[in-house]
């Protein structure tokens, strides 16, 4: 439960976004019949640059799209892939609803505890993993699931776990 | 023995299927070229006559639907794909975009026609990345094809297709919300009437098809609604993906006429239940479908054999749990998970599902007490009814049915 | 087209189209709401509207719902009860218990709400508040513990006023309204009109309460205690008592304020009058001399915190005159102090304001002088009618009094500068026989009069058509500065009032404003001014005084270091 109303981790440092993905929002927005439509994919673009979305690039997005920083705002506190703090080069999301709860998602989660040395939630000292719980990932019939950044792993087991993570530099 | 029927699936398994050359070789696109024929009108009421019913959980018959778009046409006209599968024990979606994505854009190509649209969006949640990029790829080809843009297939037709990725929203998958967040805005449901066949994406007349709807516009138009109905056991149109999750040996998503029992899904497309174990509850169509209990499941998957039996089709995912689960821990799951989703827009669902959660957290931690459940069932009963959109609903109901239906298991944790 | 339709087995008469709710505000059936907002698109969040169909599974949002023919619904069956009762029950478990404690805890909406529907049970466990309170503007108050998330606060902000300072963040449970990140109300875009207040159905906003501030002052017998107030206070204070909205109690307000000890008790209205001298002067000037044009009027603080952030090309459009609260802020303690030889350190100037916004506007470092503010403190009518309340002043029973003199003297001109409208009718009153020496032929100038968003006219003043524009509500008023920057070019002044009706609608004004109280208070305005003789700002014997004793002339040197000011882009 948030005890503050504030949505964003304090942040005191610039972040502009890249021309190039500025060029690539831009063109994004008139690719649709109106501009604002490009919210998501331009703030999907801003997280791959940055790892999360910075409030600078809030306002930075805000101009770009004619709206205001606060209606990004709205939007990036809606929606729960939007990281409104830094996390760490490899975010681990481990699926914790039925299908994969019930075939073990606990035990996957408390390996990865265990093992990283963090709780969901945090990140480790390194900034190397952040631990998240997520809802349903859509890939029910190969539970137990994570997701890795982009990449799905499925069929889980804490040996896979192991050998997944050992890949990882 | 049932017998599976791939029809949407049956290039699952087949690589290169987003290849224009290779699906066409395979009897793709006769279905548009048969479409581009014939007057939008008449597409419309061949859907009708194939009985397809939305994919998407509702069920609502899909011709019917179309045909609430404004036959004058004023202002553009869109179609949306809906591919933002989320309801957990749902994982259908996924087979068709990974292995056919052709099938779903020639789909939508014959929908844009029928409808008179300017353009067709998939709207695919946001995890599905690299899914989302088979489907550009897929787009991309079928564009080099003239299969897509201007003028298609020398038919004078013209429509395009733009993949959005959500976010993380399963309330997204609503229609109204859904087009919201297309929209670029928060995913908040809208206030129907309006309905977005009226008043949809940006104000215009919008419709909003599942990905397996809209696959199976192709099959119908490749021969007729009517053997396409007739695909379906005697109650039902078509076939249907059935997602099979949880405590069964052979996970998976199967393909079978609609209206396949639901006792033979388990048995013999999912091999049983896991270990040998016995069975103890089903959830038939995905978490906001009403549990059933073990001895429900001899039940005809359909929409309307579901309602009759107090739970829903929903998805189509089941999710089989054997004797070992506890179902409290299944309602917390659940509760979780729609605390989760809930928009935040209206009381009902934002505080009630709230204060249940809260409740049933109590109980599992033996801080609960007999006035427990009658809170859970009061603030059930407020919740159905009152909320903006489907979703609070679904969440009731879904807990409702598990408190109901294993209330010694729940009455236990205040012993 | 008519269809027949059946309320609570009572058959009537509706227009396709119609709502449920606006159908059985008709037949008298007052089914309650918490999120309805007049005249904007339902948002059906709060589903305490909610009504039985039949047919239909679902109750449905009657705020939102049409009617269609055939139609039978039941506003208060037993289900429609029980759920209301439940939602409120739910709302209420999520909601501090501090109503003892509240600012609002005579006119809350969820607490009558609660009492109507019969909630005598605390049957769901209470969510302890967990929000910190937003105490950092000068002008509002944000506790969000206590915000039921109708939304209302945000769509006013946006859809009336175009501010879009709050919006609804989060999601689901965890959703609440706020500023963007990092900032509060004082940093953020608010331009402190307090619309946001009016339309609060619970203490979730209120205003920043300075009543403390004044009692001490009262009470420090080193202290001069003068006090204003401004033209739209004197017919909306009576609703502060339980009368009907439209009654002037001018004279008993001077008799309150001085019962509870001020020294001496001004009126806003007088300097009203002094605005329309210099304002109209500047106006005749910029029109001879090639100044910027269209002129703004500046009367409204909220309105200039806008300019300065959204429109910043349009602050040289502005008129320099300051409002008429830091005009007579200014005379209070750099003329009056000097002539009755006040050390003005030991002054302490209240203004009793029906605006949020005049609190900011007192505190702006320009309005003082020598590290004196020029205002000390603003009270709205709220706080005013609190005050009073807690000094055992029954406003209803006190013998009407004078003003003092001679800053207590005004006419009509600046008493309706209250109502929309009103300095543009007073301002081309007097620009009239400033420009020709002569009189219009009618004093009433009616297309400047009333609640439409935006009025304009052409006046023929001597050789000159001038075009004038009158915007009521910052949404409104974009759309004119809008077009003058597409290049529209027929207007010379537009009068700008940022509540939707004018200071009569002002965000400090009386709780449960709507359109029908406006519209009273508003016409007590214009009763005033058909039923008095001095309609015109350059009557105002005391305004021509003091161009004699002290200022000269409109627009003199003196002049503009009192009563002018300036303005700078705001970054947002």
């Amino acid at each position: 439960m948030s005890t503050t109303p504030t949505p964003f981790a304090a942040n005191a440092t610039d972040y502009k976004i890249p021309d190039k993905v500025m060029s690539k929002i831009n063109e994004i927005a008139s690719q649709y019949p109106e501009k604002n439509s490009a919210m998501l994919p331009a703030l999907h673009l801003i997280q791959d640059e940055f790892g999360w979305i910075p409030p600078s690039a809030v306002r930075q997005l805000a101009d770009a799209l004619d709206t205001t920083p606060n209606k990004v705002y709205a939007v990036v506190s809606f929606y729960t892939m939007f990281n409104q703090a830094p996390v760490g080069k490899y975010h681990i999301q481990v699926c914790r609803n039925v299908s994969c709860s019930l075939l073990g998602s606990k035990h996957i989660v408390d390996h990865l505890t265990s093992k990283l040395g963090i709780q969901p939630g945090q990140t480790t000292e390194n900034k190397k993993f952040t631990l998240s719980l997520v809802e349903c990932l859509g890939a029910c019939g190969t539970a137990p699931v994570m997701m890795i950044n982009d990449t799905y792993y499925e069929n889980l087991t804490s040996g896979k776990v192991d050998e997944i993570l050992n890949t990882l530099a | 023995m049932i017998e599976e029927k791939k029809v949407l699936t049956r290039h699952v398994g087949v690589p290169g299927m987003e290849k224009v050359d290779a699906y066409m070789n395979d009897g793709g696109y006769k279905g548009l070229k048969n479409a581009l024929d014939k007057k939008p009108q008449d597409i419309i009421e061949e859907v009708k006559k194939s009985f397809l019913r939305g994919r998407g959980g509702a069920g609502f018959p899909t011709g019917f639907k179309w045909s609430f778009i404004p036959k004058e046409k004023t202002k553009p006209h869109y179609i949306i794909c809906n591919a933002d599968e989320g309801e957990p024990g749902t994982f259908k979606d996924r087979v068709i975009m990974e292995n056919d994505p052709l099938l779903l854009i020639e789909g939508m190509t014959i929908a844009g026609y029928a409808l008179q649209c300017d353009m067709g969006f998939i709207y695919i949640r946001g995890e599905f990345r690299k899914i989302a990029e088979k489907l550009e790829t897929a787009i991309e080809n079928a564009r080099n094809a003239n299969l897509l843009g201007k003028n298609i297939l020398g038919k004078g037709f013209n429509f395009d297709i733009l993949v959005m990725r959500g976010a993380g929203a399963y309330i997204c998958g609503e229609e109204t919300a859904l087009i919201e967040s297309l929209e670029g805005k928060r995913g908040e449901p809208r206030m129907k009437p309006p309905f977005p066949a009226v008043e949809g994406l940006y104000k215009c007349p919008t419709i909003v098809n599942n990905v397996e709807t809209l696959a199976c516009i192709p099959i119908i138009m490749q021969s007729n609604g009517k053997s396409f109905k007739d695909m379906g056991t005697f109650q039902s149109a078509g076939t249907k993906l059935y997602g099979i999750s949880g405590h069964v040996n052979n996970p998976g998503v199967y393909e079978y006429p609609m209206g396949t029992n639901l006792k033979d899904l388990i048995e013999q497309a999912a091999g049983g239940v896991k270990d040998g174990k016995k069975l103890k509850a089903v959830i038939p169509g995905g978490l906001s479908a009403p549990i059933l209990k073990a001895d429900e499941i001899d039940l005809d998957m359909d929409f309307d054999a579901c309602i009759k039996a107090g739970t829903m089709l929903g998805s189509g995912g089941v999710i089989v749990m054997d004797e070992t689960t506890s179902i409290p821990e299944v309602a917390k799951s659940t509760i979780d998970f729609f605390v989760h989703e809930s928009c935040g827009q209206c009381t009902p669902c934002r505080e009630g599902l709230h204060k249940i959660q809260e409740t049933l957290t109590k109980m599992m931690a033996g801080e609960g007490d007999e006035n427990s459940l009658k809170t859970i069932f009061k603030i059930a009963k407020t919740i159905k009814g009152t909320t903006l959109c489907p979703l609070g609903d679904a969440g009731a109901m879904a807990l409702e049915a598990m408190v109901t239906k294993f209330r010694d298991e729940f009455e236990a944790l205040n012993k | 087209m008519k269809m027949q339709i059946e309320l609570n087995n009572r058959k009537l008469e509706a227009e396709s189209g119609e709502t449920i709710l606006s159908v059985a505000k008709r037949a008298g059936i007052n089914i309650p709401t918490l999120c309805y907002l007049e005249h904007l698109k339902p948002a059906g969040r709060c589903r305490i509207c909610v009504v039985e169909v039949d047919g239909r599974k679902d109750l449905v949002p009657s705020c939102s719902f049409p009617v269609s023919d055939g139609m039978k619904i039941h506003t208060h069956s037993p289900r429609v009860l029980e759920a209301r009762k439940n939602l409120i029950e739910l709302m209420l478990a999520n909601h501090p218990d501090d109503c003892l404690y509240c600012n609002r805890n005579s006119n809350c909406d969820l607490r009558q709400l609660a009492d109507q529907l019969g909630v005598r049970e605390r049957e769901l466990v209470h969510v302890e508040p967990h929000f910190e309170i937003d105490n950092s503007s000068p002008s509002l108050v944000r506790d969000p513990n206590k915000c039921i998330l109708c939304g209302k606060c945000v769509r006013v902000c946006e859809e009336i006023q175009g501010v879009a300072a709050i919006e609804l963040l989060g999601r689901g449970f965890e959703s609440f309204v706020g500023v963007e990140n990092n900032k509060n109300l004082a940093t953020s875009r608010c331009i402190n009109c307090g619309q946001c207040i009016l339309a609060c159905p619970t203490g979730a906003l209120t205003e920043k309460s300075q009543i403390q501030d004044v009692i001490d002052a009262l009470n420090d017998p080193e202290k001069y205690v003068v006090v204003q107030h401004a033209p739209a206070i004197s017919v909306t204070l009576a609703e502060e008592f339980g009368v009907e909205a439209g009654i002037d109690v001018d004279g008993a307000m001077v008799a309150a304020l001085r019962r509870m000890g001020f020294d001496k008790v001004f009126d806003t209205s007088f300097t009203a009058d002094l605005t329309i001298m210099e304002e109209g002067s500047e106006l005749v000037s910029r029109i001879v001399n090639g100044g910027k044009l269209p002129m703004l009027t500046s009367c409204s603080p909220g309105w200039i915190k806008f300019v300065e952030q959204f429109y910043p090309d349009f602050t040289g459009n502005l008129s320099t005159c300051k409002s008429p609260q830091q005009m007579m802020g200014a005379i209070i303690k750099r003329i009056f102090a000097q002539r009755e030889d006040i050390d003005p350190a030991k002054i302490f100037s209240v203004s009793i304001m029906p605006c949020t916004a005049k609190k900011f506007e007192a505190g702006r470092p320009e309005m003082g002088e020598n590290g004196i503010q020029d205002v000390d403190v603003v009270l709205t009518t709220r706080e005013l009618g609190r005050l009073l309340r807690m000094y055992g002043i029954d406003i209803r029973n006190i013998e009407p009094e004078q003003a003092d003199s001679p800053f207590g003297e005004r006419t009509t001109a600046g008493k309706i500068f209250g109502a929309t409208g009103g300095v543009m009718e007073a301002a081309l009153r007097t620009g009239y026989y400033l420009v020709t020496g002569e009189l219009m032929e009618h004093l009433e100038i009616t297309p400047v009069r009333g609640l439409d968003g935006i009025k304009e006219s052409k006046i023929k003043v001597g050789d000159l058509e001038l075009g004038v524009a009158v915007a009521s509500s910052l949404s409104k008023a974009r759309i004119l500065l809008d077009e003058v920057k597409k290049g529209r070019s027929d207007l010379h002044f537009i009068e700008v009032m940022t509540c939707p009706g004018g200071c009569v609608a002002g965000g400090g004004q009386p709780i449960g404003t709507n359109v029908d109280k406006i519209k009273a208070r508003s016409q007590a305005l214009y009763k005033l001014d058909d039923s008095e003789t001095m309609r015109m700002s350059h009557e105002n014997p005391s305004v021509k005084k003091l161009y004699e004793d002290y200022l000269g002339k409109p627009l003199s040197e003196k002049s503009h270091h009192l009563l002018h000011t300036h303005y700078e882009k705001r970054p947002i």
